[in-house]
């Protein structure tokens, strides 16, 4: 339960290239974390799956903020790390990552390209956030492999807190569905 | 975790203590009930609920986390998450009696969610209008959350009440066992009062209504009786637990008290 210090100190010298022009470092800052994968679901960017919430200067410190998808995702804490180390070996050492939670993540900022990459690797992409408010109500998803519709849920929770486990009933495989928050 | 948003600073030292007890009442609720499901890990009674409780148990334990961080922040006495959750004793802790209560029978564990859940997703989905910002951003993550967790527990609910008569003895006795701690979800002292009049706390007796609807939509469904009100049992938020917390605490805090400091 560890985490990082709530209010980590600015570094003592800026960094070289923000120096000479802080816009070039962000833009280039912003592509790398926009480009780490998720430890879970490594098909998808961070920007796919639209947790990255802005790359920022502050006191001379860049500073990353991400939201989370659920409170207790695990991967959050190993995301940190990653974006940390992808600046770092992209010579932004030093970098802070700050946890954004408003306005909260929805799956429906998940990307257009996010969404084919996950029906690509086999995940059935959310459908839409209203059918979780349906308390008996059941949502229709597609099987990613065959296209059917004739699918069943077989448990609500999956190998991680953003996925539910169904089956189809075409084809007879079971699948992973990226549930509607 | 590192979460610089600054809510609206409270004004004067009563205000401070009074939102900080509010906020680690529900950090304490969210991370006993969630460390009760997490008892289920790798013993539930088939792998997809294994999954599934050990899910809903890292949403409250993230929620918790949030919740612990922010208090840490109003005391400001650099108590962090880990000091809160590791070095506070039985009395310390002012988390609601139910959610303390043992996991039982897996009917106990569902009826024991179904009520907890049931209020706190309107309680959050009102916290989201929270004048503390801070609040209801966490708030606002939480409820979505929490609308799985109605349902998961809604429809175990049902299936183990409109199942065998096996079932359906074991969760109606569930419900009658439980029923006595579900008055705390409604309970207020003085300065939650006084947090709710100044919009930063949600109303709990304004759910009463909801969370009664959800429970008898369930109930219904589930052939189970609702229980006669009666006399309930309190003192979860004063720190008078039952025999059960001190127990958890111990399992829950003895790596962190043997190895003082010690970070993953």
């Amino acid at each position: 339960m560890t985490a990082a210090p709530a209010d980590s100190p600015p570094a003592k010298r800026p960094v070289q290239e923000n120096a000479e022009n802080p816009y070039i470092g962000l833009a280039r800052a912003h592509r790398i974390a926009a480009a780490v994968v998720d430890p879970e679901i490594p098909v998808l960017t961070l920007e796919d799956l639209g947790v990255l919430r802005g790359v920022e200067w502050r006191q001379g410190q860049l500073v990353v903020k991400i939201t989370p998808t659920y409170s207790g995702c695990p991967a959050t804490q190993a995301i940190q790390l990653a974006v940390q180390t992808a600046l770092a070996k992209g010579g932004l050492p030093d970098a802070r990552v700050e946890t954004v939670l408003s306005p909260p993540w929805t799956t429906d900022q998940i990307t257009a390209s996010g969404r084919r990459k996950l029906q690509s690797f086999g995940i059935a992409p959310p459908a839409g956030k209203k059918s979780i408010r349906a308390m008996f109500g059941e949502e229709t998803v597609a099987c990613p492999k065959c296209g059917s519709t004739e699918t069943r849920r077989i448990s609500e929770f999956g190998s991680t807190a953003c996925k539910a486990l169904w089956k189809c009933e075409s084809c007879a495989e079971p699948f992973d569905y990226f549930k509607c928050l | 975790m590192s979460i610089p948003r600054a809510a609206k600073k409270p004004a004067t030292a009563v205000e401070a203590a009074a939102l900080f007890s509010f906020v680690l009442g529900l950090a304490d609720d969210a991370l006993v009930l969630g460390h009760r499901l997490s008892e289920w890990s790798g013993k539930a009674p088939m792998l997809e609920e294994d999954i599934a409780l050990s899910n809903l148990g890292l949403d409250l334990i993230g929620q918790a986390r949030f919740f612990y961080a922010y208090a840490g922040e109003i005391e400001g006495k650099g108590r962090n998450e880990d000091a809160l959750a590791y070095l506070r004793d039985e009395h310390a802790y002012t988390n609601l009696l139910l959610v303390e209560q043992l996991n039982g029978d897996f009917a106990v564990t569902m009826v024991r969610h179904l009520l907890y859940a049931a209020f706190m997703h309107p309680y959050y989905e009102a916290m989201k209008a929270s004048r503390d910002a801070r609040l209801a951003e966490i708030a606002a993550k939480a409820e979505k959350e929490m609308a799985y967790h109605v349902r998961h527990a809604g429809e175990w609910v049902i299936r183990l009440g409109d199942g065998t008569a096996k079932s359906h003895a074991r969760a109606q006795a569930a419900l009658e066992d439980l029923w006595m701690y579900a008055g705390e979800l409604f309970e207020m002292g003085e300065s939650e009062q006084a947090l709710v009049r100044a919009g930063v706390a949600a109303d709990r007796c304004a759910l009463r209504g909801t969370w009664g609807n959800t429970l008898d939509r369930v109930l219904a469904a589930a052939t189970l009786k609702r229980p006669a009100d009666r006399w309930m049992q309190t003192g979860g938020r004063a720190g008078r637990h039952t025999e059960h917390l001190g127990r958890m605490l111990a399992e829950m805090q003895v790596l962190h008290r043997a190895h003082p400091g010690a970070v993953w």
